[in-house]
């Protein structure tokens, strides 16, 4: 079936199975490989992406849903030359070891950052009223859905932190 | 060899040591690290999918495959009934061979539930997922498959191995002593749930195949595959680039890479497979469930006498492997009477294999949990009984330690911690519905040094560039050993090029075990020294060199300068003029056999404090710091990130992870993610790890020791201590998950 997505800014045309996931369609169609598979299931997050700023495991959706949505991945996000803040701050802060969830890590951390600001509450928040604070509890409830075997979490909220503090 | 020639010791521009970003980082953070399933040098990969075994032991009785190989976009489906004939296994037919032939779809018997019993092969996954699930397999299970389970002692039978470890007379010091510990612990099955399932990717050029694998070495899978495929090892070009977590799970190789080879063989494309997470939980190794019975014997003030550590682990009917759960205790309290044990309980289940810290990360869970008990009993500080009994030598077989700063380890964590302010009697402290206590626990890990090979160039633009078959599953390696060339040539970090994961260079024994940065860094500086001389003897042999006619042995390597006395050239002008090709040195090393005389292992000290809720009976950790000893640090941001990575591992072995046995088909029960809980990051709070400062110089010539796993030993322990410090309870079948709390409170509460 022939779908239509803007992909980190580009519009692109693509004839897909109607069974793929709009993950192996990035990976595999677009050869986009930075977005990771880890569990196919929407259980690790690795494979999160941002469709039209909203964080989403690309495993869990199909492509043919996404017709015509615009969809940012983490080569939309930064490059090894030119890295996004937090990307930096996810260098800098030593938050990653094998890197295989990082990319996940960090669209998901875009995504969160923009609901934070949007004023969405967690679990975590004490105040729904109040805007939200970016406390270390709050940064970790938010992040839960993105597994970290080697477990960097500490360093992730430190970037994370870090890139927040900065903007 | 002498401080003032080994330049990691003088580190003159203090590069050692140093917490520099990893090498790599830039890559993975933009994704753009390409790992095995991704690479894309040789593109249009078929697809590959694999169809798991569903009994726990008998034979394939029927096929029926008719409707996969019509399915749209197949390629290729095999059992073993139209698999390509591959050698036995085990076979090792080549000199040096490090592993023997894996092969898969060989003959009609299930050995273990989730063994590779079909390979579908497509053009696309999707195609490739949906025919795999047409392809008909009739399984005929053996009468008796067994898996008991719930009674290993029934099934233990003993193993022989530590005749060593057993002395004086055991029985009649408990018998005595005024103060004993006798308890057993129980600890299940661990998953090792590596983020990127393990996959592989095959082409062939001519009769050479390139296999680009996820596997924590490089020549072990390269020589296992030369195997399989009846071909001389030096025509499997084994790739192992970037890989995505390790912790033991791939130490092998599995039906991915023996399939991906044979299938692009046999279709003459590149072909890739990948793991599902489902069945990594079975294709793939797990760690053994354990019981353990430790007892302890001390007099009154504290001294033990005794220490008994007996350890039952499962295994796979046709395997050995055995988690050594009681081996640390062989080098870690004092005790003039000692016995240790391991049995094995033989089982239907999926072959199990090392998984973080094998032995130790369990083990500790025991002992270190007694040891509280013992520490309660007596009335005394559990840091202090510690202290007491800390041995002069190793208390097995009397070899001096290389180093042993265990006790420091305690004290500065003690300090740091505030531990002088605990309050001993449980059940002291309540955060509105928490109760509040705090626990603490040793750590010790065995270090390891294994022969190890480096090759190192300097270019004409004087770019130093290492080259080796070893691996960074996320341990630093490239980071280390970038930070090592620089260091010994003096040259900045920005112009060392580490290139890794090929066969082709030398050879590294890959990760694992804690010996990775040792046993290949050590190998890279011994490159570097030798690249000097080469260096050394062409500046002064050069009439255009200023340095011409000086002393080869006086020379230094500062600033990217090779400096005589007070005359310096620019390396690169050096090599350029000189040498336009490059220069190009290897190294090595090769275990000492002095190293053996010594008994070497890393150390820490663990403390934390837990919440336990008293109405859910859920524990969450509030704090925890690890304070640990192993020698020098190379890079101390890798390092504190392998030693937190380890830390909350421990909390995952103590609070989240296990796995149940279904008996019924010899299976796991959970089988993935949401299920096997690892921890996530709600589950970790405030936590850090550092160093004291020492360095070992029996250990290895760079006077270091491995971190990968030291930081998952003890740490469980000292929380199923704090949580008995905050509630009263303690629990002996780990994990403490919430129901065996609230039996324990409800218990207490009456
Ligand atoms: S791959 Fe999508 S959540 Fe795991
Ligand atoms: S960095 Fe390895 S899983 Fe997160």
């Amino acid at each position: 079936m022939q779908i239509r997505l803007t992909v980190n800014g580009e519009p692109r045309a693509l004839e897909v199975d109607v069974r793929a996931s709009l993950l192996d369609v990035l990976r595999e169609g677009l050869a986009l490989k930075g977005t990771k598979k880890g569990c196919d299931h929407g259980q690790c997050g690795a494979c999160t992406v941002l469709v039209d700023g909203v964080r989403i495991n690309s495993c869990l959706t199909l492509a043919v849903m996404h017709d015509g949505d615009a969809v940012t991945t983490i080569e939309g996000v930064g490059t090894p030359e030119a890295l996004h803040p937090i990307q930096q701050a996810f260098l800098e802060q030593d938050a990653f070891q094998c890197g295989y969830c990082t990319p996940g890590q960090i669209c998901s951390a875009l995504g969160m950052l923009a609901e934070a600001a949007a004023g969405h509450p967690s679990h975590a928040t004490a105040d729904l009223l109040a805007p939200v604070e970016l406390t270390e509890p709050e940064i970790r409830e938010r992040m839960s859905g993105n597994l970290c075997r080697c477990s960097a979490y500490p360093q992730i909220v430190a970037a994370i932190r870090q890139a927040a503090e900065a903007a | 060899m002498a401080d003032d020639a080994n330049p990691i010791a003088l580190n003159r521009a203090g590069l050692i040591g140093k917490p520099v970003d990893r090498l790599e980082g830039k890559l993975k953070v933009s994704g753009t690290a390409d790992y095995a399933y991704e690479v894309m040098e040789k593109p249009g990969a078929a697809f590959g999918y694999l169809v798991g075994a569903t009994i726990p032991r008998g034979k394939i009785a029927g096929v029926d495959i008719s409707a996969a190989e019509a399915a749209p976009g197949v390629l290729l489906v095999w059992t073993h009934r139209n698999a390509p004939s591959q050698p036995a296994p085990g076979t090792q037919s080549q000199a040096g061979s490090q592993a023997p032939a894996q092969p898969e779809l060989y003959d009609e018997r299930i050995r273990f539930y989730g063994q590779t019993a079909a390979l579908v092969v497509a053009e696309s996954f999707e195609q490739a997922a949906a025919a795999a699930r047409l392809v008909r397999i009739d399984y005929e299970a053996d009468a008796g498959a067994a898996v008991v389970f719930d009674d290993m002692h029934a099934a233990a039978r003993d193993t022989g191995g530590d005749e060593e470890a057993q002395k004086g007379d055991f029985d009649a010091a408990f018998a005595s002593a005024p103060a004993v510990i006798d308890a057993t612990w129980t600890t299940p099955v661990q998953n090792h749930c590596q983020m990127e399932p393990h996959a592989s990717l095959c082409w062939w050029e001519g009769d050479q195949v390139y296999a680009f694998t996820s596997n924590q070495s490089v020549k072990r899978p390269q020589h296992a595959l030369g195997e399989t495929l009846g071909i001389d090892r030096n025509k499997v070009h084994l790739r192992a680039r970037y890989i995505g977590g390790g912790f033991g799970g791939k130490n092998n190789s599995y039906a991915d890479l023996t399939l991906s080879a044979l299938a692009a063989r046999e279709l003459k494309r590149p072909v890739k497979i990948a793991l599902t997470r489902q069945q990594m939980f079975h294709m793939t190794v797990h760690r053994p469930a354990t019981v353990q019975r430790v007892r302890l014997a001390a007099d009154r003030n504290g001294q033990l006498t005794g220490i008994s550590h007996e350890t039952i682990s499962h295994c796979a009917r046709a395997d050995r492997f055995m988690e050594r759960a009681s081996a640390f205790t062989k080098n870690l309290y004092a005790a003039p009477n000692r016995r240790i044990g391991h049995k094995l309980a033989l089982m239907d289940l999926p072959v199990a294999g090392a998984m973080r810290a094998p032995g130790e990360a369990v083990g500790m869970l025991a002992l270190e949990c007694a040891m509280d008990e013992l520490a309660e009993q007596l009335g005394m500080d559990p840091v202090d009984l510690r202290i007491l009994n800390e041995p002069d030598v190793d208390p097995t077989d009397g070899r001096p330690f290389s180093t042993r700063p265990l006790v420091r380890c305690l004290k500065e964590g003690a300090q740091a911690f505030g531990w002088d302010a605990r309050i001993p009697t449980p059940r002291h402290t309540r955060d509105g519905r928490w109760w509040v206590g705090t626990g603490m626990a040793a750590a010790i890990r065995g270090n390891f040094l294994l022969p190890a090979k480096a090759q190192i160039h300097i270019s004409a633009e004087g770019i130093v560039t290492v080259r080796q078959a070893m691996t960074d599953i996320g341990t630093g390696t490239y980071t280390i050993l970038a930070q090592i060339a620089a260091e010994t040539l003096g040259v900045p970090l920005e112009e060392v090029r580490i290139e890794l994961g090929h066969s082709e260079w030398a050879p590294a024994p890959g990760s694992g075990g804690s010996f990775g940065a040792a046993s290949a860094g050590s190998a890279a500086m011994d490159a570097g020294i030798n690249l000097r001389s080469k260096l050394a003897a062409l500046a002064v042999g050069d009439a255009a060199s200023p340095l011409h006619g000086g002393d080869p042995a006086k020379a230094e390597f500062r600033d990217g300068n090779i400096v005589i006395g007070n005359q310096a050239e620019a390396l690169g002008d050096l090599v350029r003029r000189a040498s336009p090709q490059g220069v190009d040195a290897v190294g090595a090393v090769t275990p000492d056999p002095k190293g053996r005389e010594y008994s070497q292992h890393t150390y820490g000290g663990h403390f934390c404090e837990v919440g336990v809720d008293a109405v859910t009976g859920e524990v969450r950790v509030r704090r925890m710091i690890g304070v640990f000893a192993a020698g020098r640090i190379l890079n101390h941001k890798t390092a504190r990130s392998q030693l937190t990575g380890g830390m909350i591992w421990g909390i995952g072995g103590a609070l989240h992870e296990e796995n149940h046995v279904d008996p019924r088909f010899g299976s796991f029960v959970a089988q993935d993610l949401a299920q096997y809980h690892v921890p996530a990051q709600a589950d970790i709070a405030g936590l850090d790890a550092w160093f004291i400062d020492e360095v070992d110089d029996i250990a290895n010539p760079l006077g270091i020791k491995g971190v990968g796993e030291l930081g998952i030993c003890g740490a469980g322990a000292a929380v199923a201590n704090a949580v008995y410090n905050a509630c009263g309870v303690r629990v002996r079948d780990y994990p403490i998950t919430v129901e065996k709390v609230l039996a324990g409170l409800q218990a207490l509460e009456g």
